[in-house]
């Protein structure tokens, strides 16, 4: 269906190709899923396939990209609208229309359809994506899910035969990626539909996936059946390391899968769970320790809209808080009233002692930080180097962003970092400014598992050195690994708050795949499992 | 009007057609009380019959926009104005300008009678401003997009993209507004605003990118392969009828040729261009989901207001005293029953358009308000 043959592309200025004579066949009706680490061409691979790379994007392409018989040499994007329809990274940028129905008849349209089929056609692409009571919503009020969603069925009403998607569930919370990921699923089954996707988030894809494509970074692209790529791949989601580290073979990619594996090991740790070892996420910060930022009776509200109602939390030094909840939930309301960007209608937000409002300057970045969803959002400057120099401390912003991501020229410009070094450039920024609260809000989105472990790594170390740290994330792995606490918000109300042992494991939403694994075992991680087997296997 | 009415939004070609039929009229006068009943039937059928959607809120701005604008005239009336003869209000000290610009007055005595003149005719575009307000109050601009002939749509893709680029960019100011804040750097001073206008341009510049990006993917501008011959033929056709029109133009001014020549030529320019505009339209493949539809509310509103220019014009042939009123000497202007009576009839669309169809859901979990005061969407997808 998908066709590269002897492909390189390779952008214009660029010192090496971004993708080196790649040969690669997709089959009708598979799932393919590209995996590779940030910046390694993942993108470059999907826009190559509707021949947006290098139309939109400059460069050369030799060899040949064919989509159902059509190359695409010969064939613009318009021209494969009807067989290609690609979802890229931010759907916000892509909106053409102003209302989701209008939307998803927008491809329709070009394509001439006529007035019945786009009706039927509309009504089908709502309900399959659960979009039909936003119908006639303006998609820019939605949420990011509710957009994700709204781009999938307003590409899909034009019954592509492929279907190309650039990350799409890596702004989800765990059940609206489930939901969009159950639609590709029953499109791939039931209608022979051929995917091609990009996805951080393994843990949450790998099982669906027909192939696996890896594209290694230095341009060369390898593709594989799942078992074969995951057993030695470098980026491997939290069930495959289990299985790896416990030699089940064949390698489970599904929780149940592991699951059926997992009847000894849990006998074994069950039997170990009277002595308790010091787990990762047991470093529960002691009642009495400094309150470091309170919120009392907050409410937050938006016209009619309340985004946060009635909220008390107090944070303590030296822990690591994740907030959880649906997309839209509040949580970054939450981050943002914390921060003094959002002002409350009612109640009192103290951080040190002061109303953030009322900060500003180096009182504001000495009391607190934040990390923005989008780190790109922070930095304005023209090169690394300038944007660290601009920075509280610099030598100490050189240093973090040094040990992030190691190996970055300081005088590129930040819009040419990829997703994860320009996280790390803005956390470099922020952390320079020494504040004893630093917010993030959704911080491994696009991230590759490697960037993710030196973030935990960097974040658990401030946190040891007494600074409290407040992550608003979908990640379940991230907040298993990492938070001492985790708060669940829904509809602007604190659901749940408690150590995140207890939380996760309450909930088969929130609860990491090592969880669901060994459940009713309480570990989180594989961390976990080796902590309490030092000698086992 | 009954309660029951199921709301839908009036077709925007009707508004337009209504609106521009009511400025027309509001050029046809300079009496202050037929502009001020045309200003308010444009009030009030904006208060009837607005929805909720951004641009909705723009009438006001129009309304601002033309006291402005009266304001200025009024003012450079008094400054620059030639001088009327008349009742001096008082005098301005005259600057005495030098030989090669005689006839530049600056300075001087004002006269009542200047000024009323002078706000007459500010009055007059206070409400054509009204009118091109309400119809940008009332019309979904990009429901007009849909009744643009496919061969020109494209063209009016551009201009409505370059229209959302506007709140977009502003949307990104205040994000980084914010981002500034949260690095401790004021947002103010030159050195600030010249970085955040560049960060703004470039943003805007790569989200026009990702839109032409997207929407090529998605098939904008395919087009049903025509012939070589065929081709020409629609250009010669859309270009001789272009001409064609120009030249009409040009002699319908031009005291010199006969208005019938004109006229002639006019109308032949016209249906050689809408030919060719036909048969480029055969080019396009787009076909539009779920149309506006055309009903009776539309024509009586549309009817509404050609009624009004009507009036309008032949009173002023008849009574050209009353629907411009002497202002040398000065006299009290007298309302004319018949044009009243037309402009109050063009306020019917605030009782016979369908009631514009609320968006309740969308007060229901977070109104569009709220996005002003909270820009990024709670949740916003990778970049």
């Amino acid at each position: 269906m998908i066709r590269f043959e002897s492909v390189t592309l390779t952008y214009p200025d660029a010192a090496a190709p971004a993708l080196r004579d790649v040969t690669l066949h997709i089959p009708e009706g598979e799932l393919a899923l590209v995996v590779g680490k940030t910046g390694s061409g993942k993108s470059s691979l999907l826009r190559a396939v509707n021949g947006l790379a290098p139309t939109f994007t400059g460069g050369v392409l030799d060899g040949r990209v064919t989509v159902a018989g059509r190359d695409t040499r010969t064939h613009p994007p318009r021209e494969l609208a009807d067989v290609v329809g690609v979802v890229l990274q931010d759907p916000r940028n892509g909106f053409v229309t102003e209302l989701v129905e209008d939307e998803i008849a927008y491809g329709m349209e070009s394509l001439g359809l006529s007035p019945e089929v786009m009706r039927r056609r509309v009504e089908e692409s709502l309900d399959l994506l659960g979009l039909s009571d936003v119908r006639h919503r303006p998609l820019r009020t939605l949420s990011g899910g509710q957009q994700q969603r709204a781009a999938i069925a307003s590409v899909l009403a034009q019954h592509p035969r492929v279907l190309v998607l650039d990350e799409p569930t890596s702004a989800l919370d765990p059940a609206a990626a489930e939901e969009v990921l159950a639609a590709l699923q029953r499109l791939v089954h039931d209608l022979g539909l051929t995917v091609l996707m990009a996805e951080h988030r393994l843990e949450r894809v790998v099982q669906f996936a027909d192939r696996i494509v890896h594209v290694h970074g230095d341009g060369r692209v390898s593709d594989g059946l799942p078992v074969q790529v995951m057993a030695d791949a470098p980026v491997a989601p939290p069930v495959v390391e289990l299985g790896r580290w416990a030699r089940w073979e064949p390698l489970p990619l599904s929780v149940r899968a592991a699951r059926r594996f997992a009847g000894p090991l849990r006998a074994t740790l069950t039997a170990l769970a009277e002595a308790p070892a010091e787990l990762s996420a047991d470093t529960v910060a002691s009642p009495d320790a400094a309150t470091v930022a309170e919120l009392k009776q907050v409410r937050v509200q938006y016209g009619s809209h309340v985004a946060l109602s009635e909220v008390d939390l107090r944070l303590r030094a030296g822990e690591i808080v994740a907030i959880m909840g649906r997309n839209g939930a509040g949580k970054s309301t939450l981050l943002r009233s914390l921060v003094g960007l959002t002002e409350t209608s009612a109640g009192r937000v103290r951080v040190g002692g002061h109303n953030p409002v009322d900060l500003a300057g180096r009182d504001l970045t000495s009391a607190v930080g934040m990390v923005p969803q989008d780190p790109g959002d922070l930095l304005w400057n023209e090169s690394v180097r300038q944007e660290c120099d601009e920075s509280v401390d610099p030598s100490q912003a050189r240093q973090l962003f040094g040990d992030l991501a190691p190996g970055v020229d300081p005088a590129m410009h930040p819009r040419d970092l990829s997703e994860g070094q320009r996280l790390a450039l803005a956390l470099a920024v922020v952390l320079s400014a020494g504040a004893p609260l630093l917010l993030l809000d959704e911080p491994t989105r696009g991230l590759d598992y490697p960037t993710k472990h030196r973030l935990v790594g960097l974040l658990r170390r401030r946190a040891a050195s007494g600074a409290t740290i407040v992550v608003a994330t979908h990640d379940v792995e991230l907040a298993a690994d990492l938070a001492t606490r985790t708060v669940v918000i829904a509809e602007g109300d604190i659901v749940t708050d408690g150590p995140t042992r207890d939380v996760v494991t309450a909930s088969p939403q929130f609860a990491p795949q090592v969880a669901k694994v060994l459940a009713p075992v309480q570990l989180l991680t594989v961390a976990d499992v080796l902590a309490v087997l030092p000698e086992a296997l | 009007m009954s309660a029951q009415r199921p709301a839908r939004a009036l077709h925007p070609v009707a508004w337009w057609l209504w609106a521009l039929a009511l400025a027309a009229a509001a050029s046809r006068t300079l009496n202050p009380l037929l502009l001020g009943a045309i200003i308010g039937v444009a009030a009030l059928v904006v208060a009837a019959r607005r929805s909720e959607a951004p641009w909705a809120a723009s009438f006001r701005a129009f309304l601002i926009l033309g006291t402005v604008v009266l304001a200025v005239r009024v003012i450079f009336e008094a400054l620059f104005g030639a001088p009327i003869p008349g009742t001096t209000l008082f005098t301005l000290p005259e600057v005495t300008l030098p030989q090669w610009m005689a006839g530049v007055r600056l300075g001087g005595d004002v006269t009542s009678e200047a000024l009323v003149a002078a706000l007459y005719s500010g009055l007059q575009l206070v409400a054509i401003l009204a009118c091109v307000g309400a119809a940008n109050a009332l019309a979904n601009p990009t429901r007009l997009l849909k009744s643009v002939p496919g061969a020109l749509y494209e063209v009016g893709v551009a201009v409505v993209v370059a229209l959302t680029l506007i709140p977009s960019a502003l949307m990104h100011l205040q994000l980084i507004r914010e981002a500034r804040r949260l690095r401790g750097q004021s947002s103010r001073g030159i050195s600030a605003v010249a970085r955040t206008a560049t960060a703004v341009l470039a943003g805007a510049l790569e989200r026009s990118l990702a839109l032409a990006a997207a929407m090529d993917s998605r098939g904008f501008g395919r087009l049903r392969p025509l012939s070589a011959w065929e081709r020409r033929v629609t250009a010669s056709l859309t270009l001789s009828g272009l001409m064609a029109l120009l030249v009409g133009g040009y002699a319908l001014l031009d005291a010199g040729t006969s208005p019938l020549a004109a006229a002639c030529l006019l109308a032949l320019g016209a249906a050689l261009a809408l030919t060719g505009l036909y048969r480029a339209n055969r080019r396009a493949v787009r076909t539009v989901y779920r149309p506006d539809p055309w009903r009776w509310p539309e024509t009586v509103t549309v009817a509404s207001g050609f009624i009004a220019v009507a009036v309008y014009t032949a009173v002023a042939v008849a009574d050209s005293a009353t629907m411009a009123p002497v202002t040398n000497p000065l006299t009290w202007p007298t309302l004319p029953l018949v044009p009243l009576l037309a402009t109050l009839l063009a306020a019917a669309p605030a009782w016979v358009a369908p009631p514009a169809p609320s968006s309740t859901s969308v007060s229901a979990s977070r109104p569009a308000d709220a996005l002003a005061a909270n820009p990024p969407v709670t949740e916003p997808v990778a970049a």
